[in-house]
């Protein structure tokens, strides 16, 4: 009896963390060791996914930049039968009809983001987001549909005469008015991002603090004034960042905007030209595309688009992220 | 002041009465049984249908799912529960540049790495390019749902000595279910209506077919061939084709809440 004793309170000081095992037993060990690699190669697999996109894109459109390098962003001729490729109609397209759609949206986009905190009975304010995000899950291609059955006479019959004959001078409305043009393209695209623009501006505006209304109210102020100086100038970093997330996707929206644009590769001035965007090009011509070169030319203008989005899509999480984050830009008031 | 800011909620909410509204007088007009049951007819001939593309946007979209949502999902676990290191913020920030990438874009990179492998267009590549679409939408909303369960529940089920992975599945991943699922069917109704990336990875397809290594029809795909075509009666299909789209997306969000509803205690 008295010899095991010893042997048993040996035992006990020498394995102090005796309860570990309970927690981790060895048949509970290995799948934990599993499972977390799992998990983790999940997560490694979205970082391979975007090494992959940069790879290709780099890599398969090596061939367009040695044959023309940079002038391949500043040539305007689009010749696949002599292979002579020049990206700037495409860019200009791209950048015309998404500014042209910023300039409609936004002024719209604030103004029901501004009625639905500031101004709008609560009982209609769910509905109201409701109806307007509902705006964003409508896919493209019917956006584009109803563009060519319903916008572009709309705007062949009535919009354009009217814009001709009141603001002809500016030269900007010059030409035929046959409704295919940057303006149509521009006015789809702007339907299409006020969703994300009112969207945001909204949760942005909620987060201005209400004694900030208080404060400028008691001062004195008028409701718009109110608006104004105590509520947009507050939320200027985060409206300005859903701003630039509306440009990010109309820079890469594809199918409206090639149903209605017209597909010419010109630099025209007027807006009711015909235009083509990179993302256009894309879609109509990379099936077709015979010739390696054809083909690099066209991932190329894929590169240069993929790097524009995502420049612009990390500048605007950014300045979203300022506001929403709950460290409003202060002294800007 | 106020007046204005009604005429901008008037001048918004216009066109979208106009696109559901027109959407509904020309797709219900346009619909009838030969387009849910037969193929298209060769150009010129009236009648025929889309039923290889309704089945052919289901293949597709099954294929996207098979590979996005495990992806997506697993990916959401790994930011939730061992994501707070320097890794778990690249993968983060690396998921929300993924999501605003063009998607004609993801439609490149699809056909770089299935179709020219393959040497055709094929059901496979489509599917694969929406899955790359999904996978980001899914992880950062998986993520944020398994974040709000609290740390009670890990802790009481480490307590009880149940393993660590048994707990984030069986626990944490079961009670976030209802957020996680509608994350993943917020990521399906957005690729759903996706055109672009099928454009050269899917290609359509005149006819029937059910293997996935082949150039499938897919709904999206036919309406904007249809919409571009000169002929009256390929219009009227892409009208109601449109609506079955529509549809289709509706009520894949709407069965999936029903699920959701029935099958677990969370609710949506």
């Amino acid at each position: 009896m008295p010899g095991p004793q010893p042997v048993e309170q040996t035992k006990v000081t020498a394995v102090p963390a005796q309860p570990a095992p309970l927690l981790r037993t060895s048949s509970g060990e290995i799948p934990d060791r599993v499972f977390k690699s799992a998990m983790t190669a999940c997560g490694l697999a979205v970082l391979a996914v975007l090494g992959l996109i940069i790879y290709e894109l780099v890599q398969r459109s090596g061939l367009s930049w040695h044959a023309f390098g940079f002038k391949f962003f500043a040539a305007s001729e689009w010749d696949p039968v002599n292979e002579h490729f020049g990206a700037l109609p495409f860019i200009f397209g791209t950048l015309v009809s998404s500014l042209l759609a910023l300039l409609i949206a936004v002024p719209l986009a604030v103004g029901v983001a501004v009625f639905t905190t500031e101004m709008c009975p609560k009982v209609f304010r769910g509905p109201l987001s409701f109806f307007v995000e509902l705006l964003a899950a409508i896919p493209s291609v019917i956006y584009g549909l109803w563009a060519i059955f319903v916008l572009v006479p709309i705007l062949s019959r009535y919009i354009q005469p009217f814009l001709q004959k009141t603001l002809g001078w500016t030269h900007l409305f010059d030409g035929p008015p046959f409704g295919y043009s940057m303006l149509a393209a521009g006015v789809i695209l702007a339907i299409m991002i006020i969703p994300i623009i009112s969207s945001i501006t909204r949760e942005v505006l909620m987060v201005v603090p209400q004694h900030q209304r208080e404060a400028v109210l008691a001062l004195g102020a008028t409701r718009w004034e109110m608006i104004r100086i105590g509520v947009l100038r507050n939320a200027r970093a985060g409206i300005v960042g859903g701003i630039i997330l509306g440009l990010g996707r109309a820079l890469g929206e594809t199918m409206a905007v090639t149903m209605v644009i017209g597909n010419r590769p010109e630099i025209a001035k007027s807006l009711f030209a015909p235009g083509y965007t990179m993302a256009s090009v894309l879609a109509n011509e990379f099936s077709e595309a015979t010739g390696d070169v054809y083909l690099s030319a066209l991932v190329e203008i894929g590169l240069a688009l993929f790097f524009v989005t995502v420049v612009v899509n990390a500048l605007a999480q950014l300045l979203v992220w300022t506001v929403t984050r709950g460290q409003p830009a202060r002294g800007s008031a | 002041m106020t007046g204005v800011a009604i005429l901008t909620v008037v001048i918004v909410l216009a066109p979208l009465v106009a696109i559901f509204g027109y959407l509904l007088y020309r797709g219900v007009g346009s619909m009838n049984w030969a387009f849910f049951t037969e193929t298209p007819k060769p150009v010129g001939e009236q009648g025929g249908g889309m039923a290889n593309a309704i089945v052919g946007s289901i293949v597709i979209l099954g294929i996207a799912s098979l590979i996005g949502v495990p992806f997506g999902v697993g990916a959401g676990i790994y930011l939730a529960e061992f994501g707070r290191n320097r890794l778990g913020k690249a993968i983060r920030f690396t998921a929300d540049v993924l999501n605003g990438v063009p998607s004609i874009v993801i439609g490149i990179v699809a056909y770089a790495i299935v179709v020219l492998y393959q040497k055709h267009f094929s059901a496979l590549a489509g599917g694969v390019a929406l899955a790359i679409m999904m996978v980001p939408t899914i992880s950062r909303t998986t993520e944020e749902m398994l974040l709000l369960v609290p740390q009670s529940l890990r802790e009481a089920a480490y307590g009880l000595g149940v393993p660590y992975w048994r707990t984030t599945l069986s626990i944490t991943l079961r009670t976030a279910t209802s957020g996680v699922i509608t994350g993943i069917m917020l990521a399906f109704a957005r690729v759903a209506g996706e055109t672009a990336p099928l454009l050269f990875t899917a290609f359509g397809n005149q006819y029937w077919n059910l293997r996935a290594d082949q150039p499938t029809a897919a709904l999206p795909l036919q309406i904007y061939v249809y919409a571009n075509s000169p002929y009256d009666d390929w219009h009227r299909q892409a009208w109601a084709g449109s609506l079955v789209l529509i549809i289709l997306i509706v009520t894949a969000i709407a069965a999936v809440r029903y699920a959701v509803r029935r099958g677990s205690f969370g609710t949506a």
